[in-house]
Parts: C-alpha cells; structure tokens; sequence
C-alpha cells in the first residue's frame, strides 16, 4: 500500500533554536510527507504519546542542547513501553561521532550532524520506513 | 493492514489498547476493505457521544479554544477526542500538522486523545475519512468528540453534517477579509465566537455579527454571538453553556433525531457508493478502452457504453464482491 | 503556511537562476562597481566624518588608536566553580572583558533540579540558580573593575539582580559596574524562542530595567538588541538589520510610553551583531546600521544628546557558518568573520571556536580563537586606520542598498501594526524561515560552495580535535545542592519576598528592587519566574513552517 508517511517532528527539549527543525518539516512536506509538528519544549513523555497517537512511521528530533544522551534514550525506552517499537526514532543536532554511535548501539536510527543535507535526510525516512512497512506485512 | 493483524488490533481496543486505536485510525484512514472491517466491528460500539464541529478562518485561535474546551471537559472528568484536520498541499500531496502545539497541557493527558489529519485531496474541510476517525474516538469510550478544521466559507457544511453542534470561530482580525465567507460561516453556525475579544474591532464584530443574525429567517435557533479570549479563558464558561443549550435544543425539538437519521442515510450511501466504484473499478476498467474505441469510431455513445458495463456489473454474483 | 509566499520579502534578493555569484544572504555581486552606482549619495550627508553625524565612518574619530575593541570570548559551562576557572584562565590571558553563557535551564527561568533540566544541565552554559551560583562564578574577579556582559534575556532582571547583590557583597559601587545585559526579548520571540512570559509582560520587563538603569547604573547597558541570533536563525543580512533596529526602535517607545526622556536612556542602549561570511555585505550592513540608528534618533525621536545617536555594538562570528567536517578550517572562517567586524567597526568581538559546531569549545580551541582577535589588533595593520573602505564604490552602494532594504521592511513593519503584532501574527518568523529555506535549497543545489560540505570532501574523515565534554554527575550534584540551600535559609524571608513579587507584578511597579529583595533571601530564579507567570501566564507562538 503507498499509503502517505507520517513523521512526527519535535523540538526535545527547553531548546529554541528551530531553524532546522523547520527546514526539515519542510522539505519532509515538500517530498510528500504529513509532518506533525508539535513545536518547542516537549518532554520525552510528550513526544512518545503523540507519536503513538498519530501512528506515525517516524520521529525525528532536533536536538542542539546537548542533552540527546538524556533525552534519546529516554524517548525510545517511552516508545517501547507504550507499544511504538517499530516506529523509526531518527533526529538531528550537534551530536558528536561518539554519541552517534552509542545511541545507534541502544536502537535509534541514523543521526544528522551539521551539514547533512535535507535530499539525505528525506531519502534515509523513505528508505527505512519502506523496510519497516515490509517487514511489519511480512511478519 | 492484514486481516490477522485487524483481530488482534481489535482485540487490543476493545481491552483499552491506545497504540490499538491509532491503528485502526490508520487503517480506517486508509480506506479500502481492511477499513470497512474496522468500522463493521466497531459499529454496535458507537455510543452517540456528542460531536463538536469547530471551524474558522485560519489564525482565530481555533486549536488554542479547542485545547480550552477540552480542558474544560477534563475537569469535569469527560473523556475528550479531538481530530484536527489541515490541509494537504496540492502539490506535493504532503502537509504540515501544527494543532497539536497548541494542545501542550493536553498531550500526555490519558483521558485525552488528538489525531491529526491531512484533507488528502478531500476538497472540503475535511478530510474523506475524518468521520470514520470519530466513529474509532467515540467507540474507543470518548464522552465528547471534537472535530476541528479550517474554515473558509464553502466547506463548512461539511462539518455540519458531521458534527451535533458546529461553532464558527472568528477574530477581529478577520474583520473585512471574511465578508466573502460569511455566508457560508452563518449558514453553518450553531455557536458563533468572536474570540481575541480583548482586540480592537472585537465590539464592531460582535454588533455586526448580531445585526446579520437578525436578518435571517425566524427560526428556533438562533446562534448566539459569544466574545472569548481563549489564551486566558475568560468567555469559556459562556460558550460552553452556549453549546449545551444547543444540545439541549437538539435533543428537545427532535432535531437531533433528524440530524442522525440524514447521517445515517448519508453514510448508507456513501458506502454504497464506495462499494460500486470499487467494484466498477475492478470489473470495469478493463473495459473501457474498448468502449472509447467504438465511440470514437462512432459505433457507441457514452451513455450506451455506461448503460451496457452497468448491467454487466449488476449481472456479477455479489457474493464474490470482495 | 508559506505555499503562498515565493519571495524572501521586500529584500531578500531571492537570484533568479543559479548564478554563483550571490552573497550569502542572496543579493546578486556585480562584476564592477563604479561611479554610477553612487549618483544618489551624497558625502556629507550619507557619510560625513569618523565621530561625526551620522557616523558611518565610525562613532570615534580615532577609532581603534584611541580605543581598541574590547576582546570578550563568550564562554560558560558546567558548574559555577568550572566556568569561575575559565574566567580566570581567559583573564591571565589578556581578555579585557567577560561575558558569561547560561545555561538552557537558566535562560528557561528553571532551577537545575527541575524536572525539565534533567540532561541540559550546564550543558550550554553555567547553571545559575540563586544568588549563591553567582558568588560563586564571580569569586576572586572584582566586579567593580571587569566588565561583564550576561547572555540572558527571559529572565534577565532576575540574573541582573543576583550579579547586583553578588558585586555588592564584594564592596563595590553598584553605580560604577559596567557591561551589558542582552535582556532582548523582541529577537526571542522572533528567532532564539527563549522565551517564558507572552510579549506585553516580557516588554516591561525590559522597561523596568532600562528605568533601574538610568537611575542606579548609569555606566552599564541595560539591553543589547541583538540581530545575532536572527541571523543564526537563518535571516538574510537585510533581515538582521532591519528586524534588530525596528526591535530597537520599539524599545525606545517603550520606554517612551513609560516616561523616560529619551536623552536619559537611549545613550546607554547598545546592539549586537552576526558577522557572516560575506566580508563587504557585513562591512556594509555594520555601517548602515549607524548611519539610521542616527537618523532616526535624531530625526524621528527627536534626541539632542550625540551620545544616544551613536549605535554601539558588539560583534560575534557567524556559528552558522562553521563546518562539523575538518573542523580546523573553521579558524580560517572566524578569521575573515572577524576582519569584516574590525571594518565595520565594533565595539567588542567574539571570535567563535573552531569546534563549536560539534561542541562547546575546549581551551585549546578557545585560545586559538582569542588569538585570531590579537592579530587583527597588532599584526595586519587594519586597527590603524578608520573605515579605510568608506569611498569604495562598492561598499558605498552596498550601505545605501541596506539602508533603503531595512526602511522598506520598517514601512511593512507599522503596516502590521508594529513589531509586537507583527511577531504575534509570526510576520518575522515566517521571512525567516523562508529565507533559510532558500538558503539550504542553494547549498543543495550546490550553488553555494561549502568547503568540506558539498565541495573539496575529506572522505573517511573522522572527529580528531579534544572536545570538552560536561561530567555526567552534575545533575545529581547539583540537585544535592540546591536541596541544601533551600533547607539553610529563611524560608519565610523567601516567601514574604516572593509574595512582594507577585503583588508588584500585579500592580505594575517597577519589579527590580523586588528581585533584589528576593535573591538576597536566596530565593532562586526559578521560583521568581514561577511566581512571575503566576501574573504573567506563558507564551505559545504561532506556527510558521
């Protein structure tokens, strides 16, 4: 089924600084994606139950505090518990290569340095998603 | 969604399952055989829990009276649904959903559930299957179900056929840029708000509004004008006596009845057509190059091509319809 | 949201095609300039002398021999006690001046043992959560004789009332403190969102401290209106100039509305601003700026002291423009940053790091950056002289061109109804993000060149330089903290304190001397921001994609 994907894109976080997490909605938009924004300052709580509400495909999170080894780990355990482990937990922010694989290890998705262009990040959603999709059919 | 996973996703809803019932949004959302699955099972659920339709201009204010609402409802310890409907971009076939930002204080609230949803090529307000998405809130136990969607003078009938009671929410602001959707706002209003009340022009609108009321025809409703400022709350207690009045008129004159028996009559149709055009699709399509090539040669007309695939159809077995 | 909007705004100089010769912010280069270019400019009215009306050329007539620009390094993180070492450190070193980094939950108006804190501790900054934490960061630095900018804004009377309680206990002349507050609240809600109270409170906020200013701390600057992060948010060069004076501008009606006499204020209030890559756009957007904070401040509000015609700003690197890929090569970047400040004229400079699009700087890298400043002042010969490009065609047509874009953007300003409607309808916000919509489109298209990013990739790169990295305790150890001062004070001092907030709130008095009153109890920010939006309530933007 081509049915449309749905990202919900968050600010985690107190952090404000929204420039990327609104370029990326925008270009997830432009490739055809419904983009649930909930805007700045949500809790880890606040995010896993929206995004189990609106049965989206993927979270993607913004991040620029530095508090991603808090708040990632937090989201995902909060995703299982409610039931959300198959859905993709992706984001972006300063995160250093280290971290990047250290979070990987505990189950998020890709991560997005500085840099990363919006043509990787929508074909990364795309790609994992159709994975997921196929193997939730499959299963 | 596979049939398997409908019944225990089913099985997960009827025993309270949150992540259940945002699959079988999904799936209803999606449409197609696994959706008319979904709303069968769900259908002696139904509890006729009221339906709040909210619509209005974009920039009013509707998601923050809408969170108001809710809150209110909570405090009386009311379960509360709310489907916040956004538009899809005609281009791209994506949209952005932004509701649920003014709907922080609510988010991990357990006697609240949101649900966005993108019109999908829908050309009213609405999105094709916002309905049926209230149909999964009210039989998954919601006391109150709102309905919220952008409102521009020609799709709000579409709310109000959807919902018991339909408030139009205007600012200030609007002011001149909504005389050309006005008629469509009032014909479809049970409830109208000025809401940024605390605004210059809010007076002018109110007596405006009031004055274009009165020239309507007698009838046993007439909408009232309510001033709301919803940021801080103050006219809430109004428009909530305003839409139980509604509900109290509804179901005293019997217009509730009337109201749910053209729903149901609506839906009976909708399904049925739904139904045709999917088997026409299935059964027909590949018919119809032949057809064009004998009007074109001018053996046939459109119509006795129609009348000639329509008998063909209804000839088929029903029974192998899905 | 902005299906409906193709332009960037009035200015934005959205290219057509993909010519690559474009600034950053997207204004087409011409191949020549020359005199034709300047026909409408006129030398005595448009540039006048260095120190003169309506100071173009500078607001010193000898500039940098007479006074060199202060160097600040902005820096902050982890704990009191850490950050109080790195002051030291940068001071032994020959900074001439401090500016401290908050933290996300100071900013926020949150305590460290928030529950909303957990994770962003000290992470971006020192956390600060009563007068305590600011005794502490400031112990063995007197007050009295170094100048100490605070990067706060939100909660920033608050913070300015626990540096002014921690200088007395030092002994010193609160009336003699110098340096700045950033206490923007306008650039907040247009681009960083670090805000808590909905614009009207936050307004007098900013109108209580500018009055406390005038009257107590004449020598400090109550407010630095701050284009920097409206840049980093993703404007165009135009855009920073024009939303940052037009905030400026309806802080000086504020203040206005309140009674002040606009000579009484307006000299203190300073600006800061983004230095971005492209040198002459920068060099240009720096000498517009004076030439209309002048204009209108003389013309429009009618002030008779020189001193409040004269717009003083800091500069700071563009952070948006350093690269996480080969890192070092951000050194080279800072550089040229910094050369198009020193041309423009700044006040004092920030020179960013080269590894903070991956971190908070380390020592290393947080030296380096000092030192590119030192060989701007002593090496290549550019503090010698002033405004040595005023004349340049180029430059010239440039500094008209933003003038006339930023009055363009004032006119659509009032339109709107003035720059509080206009944010509350996310007028701002909406240019913004189309700007940096356009922005990222060009890289992708490869229109722009980013070195290490879409060209001259370093594949198999991997990170090389240290990076600073905050102990994972401090949350504990910070909760164990604050338990101890809330069980060692006078609690009801605290809460009698706290009350004459709230009622001062209600009544609309000038809340400084009750900050005051209650970080001298020991009553921390975030319970002052609590009772705040007790009378305040919080903020919800609208939604611009």
């Amino acid at each position: 089924m081509d049915r449309a994907i749905r990202v919900l894109v968050a600010k985690a976080g107190l952090d404000g600084h929204d420039r990327g997490a609104k370029v990326v909605a925008r270009a997830l938009r432009d490739a055809g994606m419904e983009v649930i924004y909930t805007g700045l300052r949500q809790s880890p709580e606040m995010i896993a139950e929206a995004a189990v509400q609106e049965d989206v495909d993927a979270v993607g999170l913004s991040l620029l505090s530095g508090a991603h080894m808090t708040i990632f780990p937090e989201v995902l355990r909060l995703l299982r518990e409610k039931g959300g482990d198959d859905i993709l937990l992706t984001g972006g922010g300063c995160i250093g290569d280290e971290d990047m694989v250290e979070l990987r290890e505990q189950g998020v998705g890709e991560l997005f340095g500085p840099g990363a262009s919006t043509r990787e990040i929508v074909d990364y959603i795309r790609d994992e998603v159709g994975r997921r999709r196929q193997l939730q059919e499959n299963s | 969604m596979l049939e398997t996973h409908i019944d225990q996703t089913l099985t997960a809803f009827f025993a309270g399952d949150r992540r259940a019932a945002a699959r079988l949004m999904t799936a209803v959302e999606n449409g197609g055989p696994a959706a008319e699955a979904v709303l069968e099972a769900l259908y002696p659920k139904l509890t006729g829990a009221p339906r709040l339709g909210v619509t209005g201009p974009p920039g009013v204010g509707k998601s923050t009276l809408v969170d108001a609402l809710a809150r209110h409802h909570r405090g009386l310890d009311r379960r509360v649904g709310v489907v916040a409907v956004d538009p899809t971009s005609p281009f791209t076939g994506g949209a952005v959903l932004g509701d649920r930002v003014r709907m922080n204080d609510l988010a991990t609230d357990p006697g609240v559930f949101i649900r966005s949803m993108a019109t999908r090529g829908s050309l009213g307000g609405l999105a094709r299957t916002s309905k049926e998405v209230v149909d999964v809130l009210e039989a998954f136990g919601h006391d109150l179900l709102i309905i919220e969607t952008v409102g521009v003078g020609q799709t709000e009938m579409d709310i109000a056929g959807t919902a018991d009671t339909t408030v139009v929410v205007l600012s200030p602001e609007s002011g001149d840029s909504i005389q050309a959707m006005k008629a469509g706002l009032m014909e479809a209003a049970d409830v109208l708000v000025v809401n940024k009340a605390d605004r210059p022009g809010a007076d002018q609108m109110v007596r405006t509004l009031e004055a274009d009321l009165h020239m309507r025809p007698a009838a046993d409703w007439t909408p009232p004008v309510i001033r709301t400022v919803a940021s801080s709350g103050d006219g809430l207690a109004d428009l909530t006596a305003a839409v139980d009045a509604h509900h109290r008129y509804l179901t005293g004159s019997g217009d509730l009845e009337r109201r749910r028996h053209a729903r149901v009559r609506v839906e009976i149709l909708a399904v049925l057509r739904d139904r045709l055009w999917r088997r026409a699709q299935r059964d027909l399509t590949d018919h119809v190059p032949g057809w064009t090539e004998k009007v074109l040669a001018g053996e046939a007309t459109p119509y006795t091509a129609a009348r000639a695939m329509l008998a063909a159809l209804i000839d088929d077995d029903p029974e192998d319809d899905e | 949201m902005s299906d409906e909007q193709k332009t960037i705004g009035p200015l934005g100089h959205r290219p057509a095609s993909d010519d690559p010769h474009v600034t950053v912010s997207g204004r087409e280069i011409p191949l020549v300039a020359g005199p034709e270019d300047l026909k409408d400019h006129d030398h005595a009215r448009d540039l006048g002398n260095p120190g003169e009306y309506p100071y173009t050329r500078g607001i010193h007539p000898d500039m940098y021999r007479g006074k060199p620009w202060t160097m600040r390094q902005f820096a902050g993180f982890g704990t009191a006690v850490q950050t109080n070492e790195r002051y030291r450190f940068l001071l032994e070193r020959g900074q001439t001046g401090l500016s401290v980094a908050f933290d996300l939950p100071t900013l926020m108006g949150r305590d460290s043992d928030d529950p909303w804190s957990l994770g962003e501790v000290g992470k971006c900054g020192v956390a600060i959560s009563s007068l305590a934490d600011m005794e502490t960061l400031f112990d063995q630095i007197p007050l009295a004789d170094v100048s100490t900018s605070m990067t706060i804004n939100s909660p920033a009377a608050i913070i300015w009332a626990m540096y002014i309680v921690a200088a007395e206990k030092q002994g010193a002349d609160i009336a003699r403190l110098r340096g700045t507050l950033q206490n923007d609240i306008l650039k907040e809600f247009m681009a960083q969102k670090e805000y808590i109270f909905p614009p009207e409170p936050s307004m007098k906020l900013v109108v209580d401290t500018i009055e406390f200013g005038t009257r107590e701390m004449p020598k400090f600057n109550p407010i630095s209106i701050s284009g920097y992060h409206i840049r980093e948010a993703g404007s165009t060069a135009v855009q920073e100039l024009a939303f940052t004076l037009a905030d400026g501008f309806a802080y000086v009606d504020a203040a206005l509305a309140a009674d002040l006499e606009v000579d009484e204020f307006a000299p203190r209030l300073s600006f800061f601003f983004n230095s971005h890559l492209d040198l002459f756009e920068e060099i240009a957007k720096f000498r517009a700026a004076r030439r209309i904070w002048a204009r209108h401040m003389r013309e429009r509000y009618g002030a008779k002291n020189e001193r409040s015609w004269l717009l003083r700003f800091h500069t700071q690197t563009a952070g948006c423009s350093l690269t996480a890929q080969q890192p070092l090569i951000n050194i080279v970047r800072t550089a040229y940053e910094a050369l198009a400040g020193v041309l423009g004229g700044t006040q004092s400079l920030h020179t960013n790091s080269m590894d903070e699009a991956l971190a908070l700087p380390s020592e290393e890298a947080v030296e380096v950056a000092l030192r590119t400043q030192q060989i701007l002042a002593h090496e290549i010969g550019v503090a010698s002289t002033v405004d040595p490009l005023a004349g340049s065609y180029y430059v010239e047509k440039l500094t008209d061109d933003m003038e006339a874009g930023a009055e363009a953007y004032f006119a659509r300003i009032e339109e709107l109804g003035g720059v509080v409607p206009a944010l509350e309808e996310g007028f701002f916000q909406r240019e913004i993000a189309d700007a940096a919509h356009w922005y990222q489109e060009a890289l992708e298209r490869e229109q722009r060149v980013v070195v290490g990013v879409n060209r001259y990739v370093d594949e198999g790169e991997t990170q090389q330089i240290p990076i600073l990295r905050i102990d994972k305790e401090i949350d504990a150890n910070r909760r164990r903290e604050l338990a101890e001062l809330r069980t060692g004070r006078d609690q009801t001092a605290v809460d009698a304190a706290l009350a004459r907030v709230v009622r001062g709130a209600r009544d609309g008095e000038n809340l400084m001397p009750h900050f005051i009153d209650a970080v001298r109890t020991y009553a921390t920010l975030g319970e002052i921001v609590e009772a705040l939006k007790s009378v305040y309530g919080e903020y919800v933007e609208p939604i611009i994609i």
